[in-house]
């Protein structure tokens, strides 16, 4: 344990620092709560003696008059300390930050402690939340005076990017920084690029063919002279900090030589082993073990399901490699690492369908002919399993009524709280390809009709006048079980229709269940991988929902498209773009300033017992054996002040998170300042 | 003991998850007793062992621990470190003779402020029956003694 007993300056006598103390109303949202003008003057008076000079309150201080009232008074009072009262600094730090810079002060020498957050909007006695307020201002004003001014460390930005995920998020970000003229690498873990959206025919809301808009796309990024697209790979190892990451990646063996292999398709179609292809096909339809996933496949190689292949199982087969025209087949690839550096990373790993399974009554998995909304996407793709007709389980009869289930899994407390915002046009879209390839009567079960975005409801109301039937209510079962006429043999929807108030069953020969977004079920794992976090809902968290969606907590870690939430195509797209935006941004700006909260070691001090050594996760501490003294390599050290923390000498000062800071700041807390100073005016 | 007892507690909060938890309580307007008064570090793994033994001497009847969970620190591993020296602290107050339950180790992710909330609710309420902290007296050869029967009530 270490601690440096704290130089307080003796009552009476004149403080070191000049300090300004700054409380902020926020409109009403701290000043309903917290009476500011009481905590202005209290701190003007009674932290007189650690150093405030001048106390005062504004109703935005974030706002350029408030900031100029800061400045002001720097220039003119000669402040060398600035405390402001108001948000998060996770929200202002850097505006009070700046504000003192401009003014000539060390952006360092300036506090922000939240009584926002952390107090008015927490607290509802006014009484104990003013005092509180003080408390923390108290807490602010004695760390402060224990900051030392620091410049921030500029570090260079590597130029390359790394994509990870290649649905259509992740192709948009990639094209858009490899057109600006720098190097991607787009990693996909499937062995093609195109993600979900492949796996459609038409979209909604203009109806054009997925495979139309998106195959152009995926040709570019796969020849695109700036983008190294590495398929059927994953990332397994990330290190280092925006500008200069290191990731470690997989590239899973192909067993096919791409430099040999034409993409000609013998192989597959001369494989004797048909598996059910549970990702593209969502289950209805098969592929070999050696296989692409869909004939536009970008690119173009295929890959040997190792547990599917019969001579990666038994030993025996060898026909693709016998008929390969090219010998491209190469049985002894080995998985490879590769490492990369990049400055940036773009996150872009979509989402998952949820298993409708988990909800028993609705009888996916049990009643045949209950489909999932990916299921129907392939039923009705020309290149699907039946052509792009759609037909029932049987693969041969067409379905004279459907019911369309919107909401399954979504806006239900049992699964997922949230809206998966694409079902309800996705539903919709579902019944006029019904109608219009079938004829077959529509219904479509609904909670609440969404359709927000540009041309949606004009479709719904196109939908609604080809006569599909829009009924209010939660599905509550979908049953075969047949209790009335014209009910045998069909699938029952049991409903309340809650605009006609009364319970109905409606038997249909096809049902499709429009199934949630779900986040990727490894999410947690990627994220951690990154050093993200994830939401309750298990989405991956943006730096700000509204004003900063495609960026994260880590510095240079974006996220666009489906990983941080559901998005249609349109929302998907935008955000590949920002992403990209963002990226080249930090490209052209070449180096990035970085907090200097770094550990170091006083060689003077050090006992060299070692203890540190072993404790930090980066390997910043080295140990020079021939002094017997320990030393931190500033550049690998993060500043988690773990090693300040540990060492029994005393020898590690971090800054920005000092002993002295800390120890200051829980002595302000505790108000221990004040208690000083009335013990000395009463003696 | 006094009815009216209000704690004063300090919590410690790192800076990628629990405070952010905090930001997120207060965003959504959660509401806890005003009796916890935070200090940002950047990590649970900062926390120096002598923070929670001073804030305690100067006046705190409680501290609060807070970080991120286990395997989600955002400098990989320490956390557990602060866990360790949780436990340890825990041990060195009951030797001295002070409640141990006036130290708690709360993991809150930054989408967690509901559980921030919830755990300094009832850690407030913990403290309120646990009473003020009495730093037992030191005898003749300056060693503390156990705390009064008071714990055990
Ligand atoms: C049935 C259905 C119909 C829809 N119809 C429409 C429509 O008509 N119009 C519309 O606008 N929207 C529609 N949507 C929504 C649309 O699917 C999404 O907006 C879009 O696909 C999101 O793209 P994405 O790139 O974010 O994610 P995804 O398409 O999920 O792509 C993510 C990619 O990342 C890869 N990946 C995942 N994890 C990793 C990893 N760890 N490492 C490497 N790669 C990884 C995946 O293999 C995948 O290729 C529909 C959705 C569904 C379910
Ligand atoms: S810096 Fe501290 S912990 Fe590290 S070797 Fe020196 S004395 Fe030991
Ligand atoms: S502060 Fe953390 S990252 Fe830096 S040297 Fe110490 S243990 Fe390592
Ligand atoms: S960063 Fe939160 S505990 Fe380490």
């Amino acid at each position: 344990m270490s601690s440096q007993p704290i130089p307080l300056h003796l009552p009476g006598e004149e403080p070191a620092e000049k300090i300004g103390v700054y409380v902020c109303h926020c409109g009403t949202n701290i000043a309903a709560t917290v009476d500011v003008a009481e905590v202005r003057d209290w701190a003007g008076q009674r932290l007189e003696d650690s150093g405030v000079v001048v106390s005062r309150d504004y109703k935005f201080m974030c706002s350029s008059l408030g900031q100029e009232l800061i400045e002001k008074d720097i220039k003119d009072l000669g402040l060398t300390r600035v405390v402001v009262a108001a948000c998060s600094p996770h929200l202002h730090e850097g505006t009070f930050r700046g504000a003192c810079k401009r003014a000539g002060l060390n952006p360092y020498l300036c506090e922000l402690v939240s009584i926002r957050e952390q107090v008015s909007w927490v607290h509802t006695d006014r009484h104990a939340a003013t005092d509180k307020a003080k408390a923390v201002v108290s807490g602010g004003v004695e760390r402060v005076v224990r900051n030392t001014p620091l410049e921030p460390l500029r570090v260079p930005i590597h130029p390359a990017t790394l994509v990870v995920g290649g649905g259509i998020a992740g192709i948009q970000a990639a094209l858009e920084i490899a057109n600006a003229g720098f190097p991607v690498y787009l990693v996909e873990r499937e062995p093609s690029i195109g993600g979900h959206m492949a796996q459609f025919d038409k979209t909604f809301p203009t109806l054009d063919c997925a495979a139309c808009i998106l195959t152009p796309r995926m040709v570019e990024a796969g020849g695109h002279p700036n983008i190294t697209l590495l398929t059927w790979s994953e990332v397994v190892d990330v290190k280092g900090y925006v500008g200069n990451f290191v990731a470690t990646i997989k590239k899973k063996a192909r067993y096919v030589n791409t430099e040999l292999c034409t993409g000609c398709g013998i192989c597959q179609e001369k494989c004797p082993k048909k598996i059910v292809d549970e990702v593209y096909e969502a289950g209805l339809g098969y592929r070999k073990a050696v296989y692409t996933p869909f004939p536009q496949a970008v690119p173009k190689y295929p890959v040997i399901d190792v547990p599917n292949c019969t001579f990666f199982q038994k030993g025996t087969c060898r026909a693709c490699e016998k008929l390969c025209p090219t010998n491209a087949i190469d049985f002894t690839q080995k998985d490879e690492l590769l490492t990369v550096e990049v400055g940036n990373i773009i996150l872009a790993t979509g989402y998952d369908l949820f298993d409708a399974r988990r909800i028993p009554q609705y009888g996916y998995g049990r009643l045949a002919n209950v489909f999932t909304s990916l299921e129907f996407e392939r039923l009705t793709n020309a290149a699907g399993p039946t052509n792009g007709d759609i037909v029932l389980r049987d693969g041969k009869t067409k379905p004279q009524s459907v019911a369309v289930i919107h909401c399954v899994g979504s806006r239900d407390r049992n699964y997922n709280n949230y809206c998966s915002a694409i079902c309800c046009m996705q539903s919709v879209k579902f019944a006029h390809l019904v109608k219009e390839r079938t004829g077959a009567q529509v219904y479509n079960f609904y909670i609440d009709m969404r359709t927000t975005a540009k041309a949606y409801d004009e479709f719904y109301q196109r939908v609604l006048e080809e006569g599909t039937l829009f009924v209010r209510g939660r599905v509550a079962e979908v049953t075969d079980a047949a209790r009335l006429p014209g009910e045998a043999g069909k699938l029952i929807i049991q409903v309340e229709d809650t605009l006609a108030g009364k319970q109905r069953r409606i038997p249909v020969d096809m049902v499709i269940l429009s199934a949630a977004l779900e986040p990727r079920r490894d999410a947690k794992q990627t994220a951690h991988l990154f050093g993200l976090s994830c939401s309750a809902d298990g989405w991956m968290i943006e730096k700000h929902v509204k004003l900063d969606p495609v960026a994260t907590m880590t510095e240079g870690i974006f996220a666009a498209g489906c990983v941080t939430g559901p998005k249609d195509i349109p929302n998907t797209v935008a955000q590949g773009a920002a992403a990209a935006a963002r990226v080249l941004g930090m490209i052209q700006r070449r180096e990035i300033e970085l907090e200097p909260i770094k550990a170091s070691v006083n060689q003077e001090q050090c006992s060299g017992c070692r203890i540190c050594n072993n404790l930090c996760p980066f390997n910043a501490i080295l140990f020079h054996e021939d002094r017997m003294v320990s030393e931190i390599n500033p550049a690998l050290c993060q500043g988690c002040g773990t090693c300040v923390a540990a060492c029994p000498a005393g020898a590690i000062s971090g800054t920005g998170f000092s002993n002295e800071q800390i120890l200051s700041q829980i002595d302000g807390l505790l108000m221990l300042n004040v208690a000083r100073q009335s013990a000395a005016v009463a003696a | 003991m006094s009815d009216h007892f209000e704690p004063v507690i300090i919590g410690f909060t790192c800076n990628w998850c629990s405070y952010r938890a905090a930001d997120l309580a207060g965003t959504a307007r959660m509401k806890y007793p005003p009796n916890v008064r935070l200090i940002r570090l950047m990590c649970s793994g900062r926390l120096d062992p002598t923070f929670v033994i001073k804030a305690l001497a100067g006046g705190a009847d409680a501290v609060l621990i807070t970080g991120c969970h286990p395997g989600e620190c955002h400098y990989i591993e320490q956390n557990y470190k602060a866990l360790r020296r949780h436990l340890l602290l825990r041990k060195t107050l009951a030797g001295l003779g002070i409640e141990p339950q006036r130290v708690k180790l709360v993991w809150a992710s930054a989408a967690e402020g509901a559980k921030l909330t919830h755990e300094i609710t009832q850690f407030v309420d913990e403290i309120r029956g646990l009473g003020p902290l009495h730093w037992p007296q030191s005898d003749a050869n300056g060693h503390s003694q156990p705390a009064e029967t008071e714990v055990t009530a």
